[in-house]
């Protein structure tokens, strides 16, 4: 058993020399997890602006659902994904189960509703200040749709940011649809979890870091974002003044 | 050019009523083709009200609104410029572009039409300025620009000089009298009465919600008829 200091510094190793080890592991993270962002960007964005702008028979039902999808425990995602994909689920004919393809599923029910309720806050907002406006220039509520995402698109970012951090940081959705195999659906969080049990503390702590680090990257570009915001208000006022 | 006209707008009882209150009192109107209209009277008296109903952003509780001949006509065949227009978050020329081509207009015909727009309003350098960044007055400018480009029969505009400086209030002023050159109608408020002596040619004087006065500029201002419009023309002479 190694100090923590060599473990520490054995980690370190590992990173730099790019052990082909944590290289794949972290490759399959980040293609899992931005695979499900990309796809909850794209259902998730659509639902929230769709949300905000239009009201049809079942429209409670949906916010209600995302919105306890969203506070849910990515385990009980995961269960509800299991139950799904295994053999006598309705989608078990797939056999889907421990594939990184059931991994990005149970990731993208877990990202979707943040995506959407930031998309539904901020497509509602914009149509207050933007709505008047583009219905005078001709725009219905659907045309417009294109134009307020767009047009939110550095709070949007931040929505994305918000579930990329979810999707790489959980560990009970991928554990229970993916099953932790080694070359197939190990990733960061999972590893983690394996590699500590077993005392492999470098190849744990070295993925430690390396989440970190995403999870430092993609806090300094919200805050980033944040502050174009606020530069562009600054502006604004300026000019009013 | 134009074959047809949707002018004049005609208002036959229009109310409007928003919260248990009536806003808008039966106000029955003409307004035909022909120098500007101004609308005038003190704040909350309906103004920016009455140009939303006329523009059919808002549907009048009880009346009508009717123009001549509207049909389904694209581009649309009014536009408005409010008093805090919204510019999108993207160059002055692509807010000009995006306001034609939600009209219809095929990208080979934009390209033309943005370039005219722009070099109207005198921003044909600033074409491809974030359109946030502009000034005050050049984003009032872009802003009648853009409503200007798909060459409206109608252009309400709603204190579209309030909180510019001078100097920008005159390119402002510039500009509306070029649009009505170019054949628009112009149909709007402003609460500068020095611009309302120099644009109007007919106006409108609205009093909680009612229309009181509906004269040519000249005996307005020398003359008004109202006990009203006379207490409200003094008041500027206060300042
Ligand atoms: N959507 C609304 N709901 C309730 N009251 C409104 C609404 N819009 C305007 N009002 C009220 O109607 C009156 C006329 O407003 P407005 O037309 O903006 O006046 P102005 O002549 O200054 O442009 C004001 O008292 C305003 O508070
Ligand atoms: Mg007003």
């Amino acid at each position: 058993m190694s100090t923590i200091g060599e473990s520490f510094a054995a980690a370190l190793a590992l990173i730099l020399g790019m052990d082909p080890a944590l290289r794949e592991i972290v490759g399959l993270s980040l293609q899992v997890s931005l695979t499900a962002v990309f796809l909850a960007a794209l259902i998730g964005l659509p639902l929230g602006a769709l949300l905000a702008l239009s009201s049809f028979p079942g429209r409670g039902a949906v916010i209600v659902l995302s919105n306890t999808l969203m506070g849910l425990p990515p385990v009980v995602v995961g269960l509800l994904v299991y139950l799904m994909l295994s053999r006598a689920g309705p989608f078990g004919v797939l056999s889907l189960l421990y594939t990184p393809t059931a991994m990005i599923i149970a990731q993208v029910v877990l990202v979707t509703p943040i995506i959407v309720a930031y998309s539904r806050q901020v497509v509602e907002d914009l149509w207050t200040e933007y709505g008047e406006q583009l219905r005078s220039l001709g725009a219905g509520r659907l045309s417009a749709t294109p134009t307020l995402l767009w047009e939110g698109r550095f709070p949007l970012t931040t929505g994305i940011l918000a579930g990329f951090g979810r999707a790489s940081a959980e560990v009970g959705a991928v554990m229970i649809v993916g099953g932790n195999i080694e070359h197939v659906t190990r990733v960061m969080t999972t590893a983690i979890a394996l590699e500590v049990s077993r005392g492999d503390l470098p190849l744990a702590l070295g993925l430690g870091i390396v989440l970190l680090i995403l999870s430092l990257g993609v806090n300094a570009a919200t805050a980033l974002l944040a502050m174009a915001t606020r530069q562009e208000r600054r502006l604004m006022r300026r000019r009013v003044a | 050019m134009r074959n047809f006209s949707i002018l004049p707008l005609e208002l036959c009882g229009v109310s409007f009523s928003a919260g248990g209150k009536k806003l808008i009192h039966d106000i029955d109107l003409m307004i035909e083709d022909g120098p500007a209209t101004i609308l005038l009277g003190p704040n909350g008296a309906g103004k920016s009200l009455l140009l939303r109903l006329c523009h059919g952003l808002l549907q009048p509780t009880t009346g009508q609104v009717i123009w001549r001949d509207l049909g389904r006509h694209m581009p649309k065949l009014h536009a408005m410029v409010f008093q805090r227009p919204v510019m999108l978050r993207r160059s002055a020329a692509a807010n000009i572009d995006y306001a034609l081509k939600l009209n219809g207009i095929c990208r080979q015909s934009r390209k033309k039409l943005v370039a005219e727009a722009l070099e109207l309003a005198g921003l044909s350098d600033q074409a491809q300025t974030p359109a946030r960044v502009l000034s005050g007055g050049q984003q009032q400018r872009l802003a009648i620009a853009r409503a200007w480009a798909c060459r409206p029969q109608v252009l309400f505009l709603d204190e579209p000089t309030a909180s510019l400086d001078p100097q920008a209030t005159k390119a402002v002023e510039t500009l509306i009298g070029q649009v009505q050159e170019s054949g628009t109608k112009i149909i709007m408020t402003t609460h500068d009465l020095g611009q309302a002596r120099r644009l109007a040619g007919e106006v409108l004087f609205l009093h909680s919600g009612r229309l009181i006065e509906h004269r040519p500029a000249e005996p307005f201002f020398s003359g008004p008829a109202t006990s009203e419009a006379r207490a409200f023309l003094a008041g500027d002479l206060l300042w």
